[in-house]
């Protein structure tokens, strides 16, 4: 029997969605709303959905379930007045310098208000200027611009699994805060940017680095390349309403070669490198049967999120760097001759759909003398911005194609935009060698779709896959993985929802409609490609013979591969227990985080300065406690002096720390 | 007791008032209140190894301890004055005792705590002791009725306690 809901009188099928705001979608009715998003929790915060139920009064159409026969109006008088003034407090509160703010184009309250025919805000602005969060690589937070929907929060904790920031304060000094009110960079923020792209407001914002490629692009001094990641080319179309297909990488292409870039090349040709060099690294770790599963380690978030929760994963990621920096090393190595450039001068540009790649590509591990793998990165949003602001009319360009050699990739590197493109690339390599059959059209379908969780048995059985995308998933399947309620071979992590191409440096999306068809519009272009294997790109082929020798090489490991340390989740985290130290002093240090605790390092640590106290040795040592800073496994993880001890035990700490203070009083 | 030994008995509590409350998610106020009472503010160390303790985000937790004017994230002084500003007790002249108190301990509406650590004093809006007004506590001792001379006198008896235990 179908059941009806009247919206405005007019009858609408009721096919179990589970609130009014949904149904009214259904008829054609967007209700404004900040606060709802249909992948987070109800949050009923912002009171712009409300509606008239008959019988009941307003009700917020977010959290409110339909029945049966219910009456809805969605625009009375009194709706329409309510809402007006909700905007209008809100811009009260709010930095109302739109021609200045980088989301003036795509904002919830800029629209709102104009939808709403706002011309005049009755209510004085009350509160005083926040300053702006400026520490982080990827991200900008700007609290003057925060309408506390709460949905970065929502995003942050419920699909990473992570809460980097919370509503702080009470009452009129509510903010939405890291911990201790510190910047995003001190705090265990992935720099995934996803906060950034369910904001409404320009509240929090991709940090911008246009000016520095300007500057490149115009100093004669420098010599500028791009790379270009697999998922911009899907993307960028939507800032200028072009078709999302191949045709747009084309223009793309010419449009940076305009703007001013010298050479422009494909992320997906290092892409094809990543896939050689990790399906190797998988090869041998599967025939020794050591530290499996492997790990993906293209994604920077998910990289520094294992690094911050997942000490005793580490060793299972893969040792390769993202195609990213594959891309910055082997360019930084190789072009300066064959472009005839100094070192100094080239300037590595990438455009990546990514806010942690501006992270990244700071990592220390990634600059060498001073010299950086890749100087700087921007995102699609930016890419397009600057094609804006040099005024190229990109829709009426003809197609260009990308420069040789590092600008030819097959299909393998370009599906690294979705979420299982990895894996797929990965088993397109490897096939011939666990004898999987590979259909024609080189579809691996088992590891395609759209669940945060997808997992494959291949080889029969010999080759276990799991596809995560969103760090909780990932979390979940790491807790599994470490309790041995799940085994596999290959795990592939993304921190975005879709992979790449729901990447935060991505223009902002509007419809889950936009999510698909960038996820189809990658396959397309792989199916559009000449070579679906990232083994048959003659150029790799080339990269290896003239440079690298064999996968996982000597010079190989040199270039293309890393090694991951882990990090605290809070900086300055230290609680030290024996007043101000100085200098001299011996420094020992106990950590206690949960694993060492439960092995007893509280216990020595109790002890230890018990010892100490009866020796009156406290201007010899200037002991601590630490919140995890070691490997989990080896705990309890004791440091004394530069000596690091691993499961160690009470005598042993004495006994260091005995030697010490004699050594100390000679 | 010493310092050092000093924390280290402090942090023991810490894993003690944890254990009480099952390091449950859902008992994060009273364990703030008990560690709060242990250190007489909450350290940011120690709410980090609270949060982790728990399987909470340090975030959470900064949210949950800023929502409550009980707690405090700054350290406070030895001995804690608080002074009563709600109606009653200010049209009863609290203002005033207010006033000579900062004076006396160099204090101000913004800096609340003395750079020797051994006082701080703050207002409250409301102790529920109207009829005493003006009121002022001085650790946990409430006195009604209070002057600026006698608010002076109270800590110049704290002053010579700590001479005589010192």
């Amino acid at each position: 029997m179908e059941k009806y809901v009247y919206i405005n009188d007019r009858p609408i099928l009721w096919e179990g969605e589970t609130n009014i705001l949904a149904l009214a979608r259904k008829a054609h009715i967007e209700i404004p709303t900040f606060c709802y998003h249909s992948d987070l929790s109800i949050y009923g915060a912002c009171r712009l959905c409300m509606v008239e139920l008959e019988g009941r009064g307003l009700v917020t159409s977010c959290s409110t379930e339909p029945f049966e026969g219910m009456r809805i109006k969605t625009h009375t008088d009194q709706i329409l007045k309510l809402r007006k003034t909700i905007v209008e407090m809100l811009l009260a509160n709010h930095d109302q310098e739109c021609t200045k703010c980088s989301r003036a184009s795509d904002c919830k309250l800029r629209d709102l208000s104009n939808r709403l025919s706002i011309d005049k805000v009755r209510f004085r602005q009350t509160r005083e200027r926040k300053p702006k969060d400026l520490g982080s690589e990827s991200l900008v937070r700007d609290p003057n611009k925060c309408v506390l929907c709460g949905d970065c929060v929502r995003f942050c904790s419920e699909i990473q699994g992570i809460g980097a920031i919370d509503f702080a304060a009470r009452g009129q000094n509510v903010n939405v805060a890291a911990a201790y009110g510190k910047s995003l960079s001190q705090v265990d923020c992935v720099n995934c940017g996803q906060c950034a792209a369910v904001c409404p407001t320009g509240a929090i914002t991709v940090k911008s680095h246009i000016p520095q490629v300007w500057d490149a692009i115009h100093s004669a001094d420098k010599y500028v390349v791009a790379q270009i990641a697999p998922a911009v080319r899907v993307a960028l179309g939507e800032m200028f309403n072009l078709p999302s297909c191949d045709l747009t990488t084309g223009k793309m292409v010419a449009a940076m070669r305009i703007l001013g870039f010298q050479k422009v090349f494909d992320t997906a040709f290092s892409a094809d490198l990543t896939v050689v060099e990790e399906a190797n690294e998988f090869i041998a770790r599967k025939s020794r049967g050591e530290k499996l599963p492997i790990f993906t380690s293209c994604c920077p978030a998910w990289v520094k999120y294992a690094e911050q929760s997942y000490p005793q994963l580490l060793e299972n990621l893969s040792s390769c760097r993202s195609p990213q920096q594959m891309f910055g090393s082997i360019a930084k190595e190789r072009l300066p001759k064959q472009l005839n450039v100094e070192k100094e001068k080239l300037f590595v540009v990438s455009i990546m759909p990514c806010t942690a790649k501006k992270y990244e590509c700071k990592r220390p591990e990634f600059v060498h003398d001073g010299i950086a793998d890749v100087d700087v990165v921007i995102t699609t949003q930016e890419l397009g911005k600057m094609i804006k602001e040099a005024g190229i009319d990109i829709a009426s360009l003809e197609p260009e194609s990308m420069d040789l050699p590092m600008g030819f990739a097959t299909g393998a590197g370009v599906i690294f935009g979705n979420s299982g493109g990895v894996s797929e690339a990965v088993l397109r390599y490897a096939a011939d060698k666990f004898q999987i059959p590979v259909p024609e059209n080189i579809v691996l379908q088992e590891v395609r779709g759209t669940s945060g969780l997808r997992e494959a048995s291949l080889a029969d059985g010999n080759l276990r896959m799991a596809v995560v995308h969103g760090l909780k998933n990932a979390q979940e399947l790491c807790d599994k993985i470490i309790n041995g309620e799940a085994e596999y071979d290959i795990v592939e992590v993304m921190a975005c929802p879709g992979g790449c191409t729901g990447g935060a440096g991505q223009p902002i999306v509007q419809s889950a409609k936009q999510r698909k068809d960038r996820t189809t519009s990658i396959y397309h272009a792989d199916r559009a490609m000449p070579m679906h294997r990232a083994q048959d790109n003659p150029f790799i082929n080339e990269l290896y013979s003239a440079l690298l020798d064999k996968p996982n090489s000597h010079k190989a490991h040199e270039l293309l591969h890393t090694a991951y340390k882990h990090r605290k989740r809070i900086d300055d985290d230290e609680l030290s227990l024996s007043g101000a130290g100085s200098e001299d002093r011996c420094k020992v240090r106990v950590c206690v985080g949960t694993s060492c605790y439960l092995r007893g390092s509280q216990d020595i640590l109790a002890k230890t300065l018990k010892m100490v106290e009866e020796n009156a040795w406290g201007n010899r040592f200037d002991i601590g406690a630490t919140f995890c800073s070691e490997k989990c496994d080896k705990g309890p993880t004791i440091c004394i002096g530069d000596k690091v001890i691993h499961h160690a035990n009470l005598k042993e700490v004495k006994e260091m720390i005995t030697k010490h203070a004699e050594a100390r009083e000679k | 007791m010493s310092a050092s030994y000093a924390a280290a008995h402090s942090f023991n509590k810490v894993l003690e008032i944890l254990d009480r409350y099952d390091r449950s998610e859902t008992k994060i106020i009273p364990i703030l209140q008990a560690v709060q009472e242990e250190y007489r503010y909450l350290p940011q160390e120690v709410m980090t190894f609270i949060a982790t303790s728990l399987g909470v985000s340090p975030a959470r937790l900064f949210g949950v301890a800023t929502f409550y004017s009980h707690f405090s994230l700054e350290p406070k002084g030895k001995h804690i004055l608080k002074m009563c500003d709600g109606t009653a007790c200010h049209v009863k002249g609290s203002l005033a005792v207010i006033e000579a108190i900062r004076k006396r301990l160099n204090l101000t509406a913004k800096k609340i705590t003395t750079d020797d650590m051994m006082y701080t004093f703050e207002t409250v809006s409301c102790l529920g002791a109207c009829g005493l007004a003006p009121v002022l506590v001085v650790d946990d001792e409430v006195h009604g009725q209070v002057t600026p001379e006698q608010a002076l006198q109270l800590i110049e008896k704290i002053e010579t306690e700590e001479k005589e235990n010192a």
